[in-house]
């Protein structure tokens, strides 16, 4: 029997509290931290990751007191996110609590970052974050990694998904696997936000270029897509926000649907 | 209600464990870095993070203090690394084991299964009396992280398996001796039950 996948609700963390854009309010209050992780778990959430989405230095203290508070509540494994750029960010996030750290921008910036946190956590508290956009401007047909032979390539973008790096997703999580991550967060921002489902064409492309776990993000409007991402690709497990918050739908749900459809659940 | 000492090999996190052991009824947990006064104690959790050969160094001026607490009696559970420990060999290091059981730590099956073998799996429970697991269903579900796995020489050793790749051992129990390859203070209300099941074992050693 293969692994159960998991069922990933995430957290955006903005000043202490969880916060949900929503497209034509802004950013909308969805509830204190520390108690919507305890209701994921008790729901049977798999895992739980907060993205601290501001990530100055004044909010940085208020996670770190947030990662404790949620540590001495759960009982599953939890990731952080947002704004980790060193190894001391990371080590406080990780010893405040945190069984995983999730790191993006910093990994592009220096790579010898995730080779050092693994000498000192261990390769399993390492999540790379990967945020990949289509790039068509492939006149050259060549990236700055590997050729390409499609009209467009999968780029690794940085900043939020701002900045493009002219990097190819499927070398860069190669590398990043050799590097020592223990996971990626594979995020599509082609998909993100239009709750049309998770880019099946890149999921299936990235987990069949690495033997670690592989995490689909961006895209998730219904239960219906994670089936169709766990039926369609190799990957593990899923990250879905907003589908939970104001209780549009429950893990239970989401979970005994999938299990309906032969998708091998913790239940 | 029990005290318990959590070893430091000062490789990382050890605040999940803690909480988690204070949820489930211990009554204090300390976190120690010098096996000398065990006596205090009630019982001991080897805890499972950081790296083989660090995690051995860090322990082996208290060599002589463990194996006399593993004789007097008192309970240890070893979680994960702290399991692997235990054993006469790690393909993770270089250094030898705590020489405490026959056997030795494998690697994961690379090209059969990815590694590390992260999330949620299920316990074949292939032993019946066993303490550690009192009350707990065939095919719970336990979370896992790793990427080495232990081989004991003796198989009556073996009380559960996961199927990943292949059957692993993944806990074991001999007289006070207990092990689990998977986190129960990761593994939600099942962690928590064997995580009550060694409180209580600890207990009866006050």
């Amino acid at each position: 029997m293969p692994l159960s996948k998991r069922i990933i609700p995430c957290l955006d963390v903005d000043n202490g509290r969880v916060v949900k854009g929503i497209n034509f309010l802004g950013v909308k209050d969805a509830g204190d931290p520390v108690e919507l992780a305890k209701k994921y778990s008790d729901q049977g959430a798999d895992e739980l990751v907060f993205l601290d989405i501001t990530a100055s230095k004044q909010d940085r203290e208020i996670m770190k007191n947030i990662v404790k508070k949620v540590a001495s509540v759960i009982d599953i494994p939890f990731t952080v996110g947002g704004g980790i750029k060193t190894l001391s960010d990371a080590r406080e996030i990780l010893l405040n609590g945190a069984d995983k750290v999730s790191i993006n921008t910093a990994t592009v910036k220096n790579p010898q970052l995730v080779t050092d946190l693994m000498k000192i956590f261990g390769r399993q508290c390492i999540v790379v974050a990967i945020d990949v956009k289509r790039n068509f401007m492939v006149d050259k047909k060549q990236t700055s990694t590997s050729k390409v032979d499609k009209d467009y390539f999968f780029e690794v973008m940085i900043y939020g998904g701002s900045k493009g790096t002219r990097i190819d997703a499927i070398q860069w999580a190669k590398k990043v696997e050799e590097l020592g991550a223990g996971e990626i967060l594979l995020t599509s921002i082609d998909a993100d936000g239009t709750k049309n489902g998770y880019d099946i064409e890149l999921t299936n492309t990235i987990c069949n270029s690495v033997r670690i776990p592989v995490i689909a993000s961006g895209g998730c409007g219904s239960s219906q897509h994670m089936f169709e991402v766990f039926n369609r690709t190799d990957v593990d497990a899923v990250l879905a926000a907003s589908i939970f918050h104001y209780d549009k739908l429950t893990l239970g749900k989401v979970k005994k649907y999938l299990a309906q459809k032969g998708i091998r659940t913790r239940l | 209600m029990a005290k318990i000492a959590i070893f430091d090999f000062g490789a990382g996190n050890l605040f999940n464990l803690h909480q988690s052991l204070l949820r489930n009824g211990a009554q204090n947990v300390d976190i120690i870095r010098s096996l000398k006064d065990l006596k205090k104690y009630n019982g001991l959790v080897l805890p499972g993070v950081g790296n083989f050969d660090s995690a051995i160094s860090s322990m082996k001026k208290d060599e002589i203090s463990l194996t006399t607490a593993i004789n007097n009696g008192m309970p240890i559970l070893g979680i994960c690394l702290g399991l692997e420990m235990l054993f006469y060999r790690s393909e993770e290091g270089l250094l030898d084991g705590l020489k405490v059981l026959e056997g030795e730590v494998l690697m994961l099956p690379k090209k059969k299964v990815k590694v590390p073998h992260i999330g949620w799996n299920n316990l074949l429970i292939v032993k019946g009396e066993s303490n550690l697991l009192k009350g707990i269903p065939q095919d719970s579900w336990v979370y896992f992280v790793h990427s080495y796995h232990i081989e004991p020489k003796d198989e009556n050793l073996i009380v559960a398996v996961t199927d990943y790749g292949s059957k692993l051992p993944v806990v074991i129990e001999r007289l006070n001796l207990f092990g689990t390859q998977f986190h129960p203070e990761k593994s939600g209300k099942v962690g928590a039950h064997i995580m009550k099941n060694f409180l209580k074992i600890c207990e009866k050693n006050e």
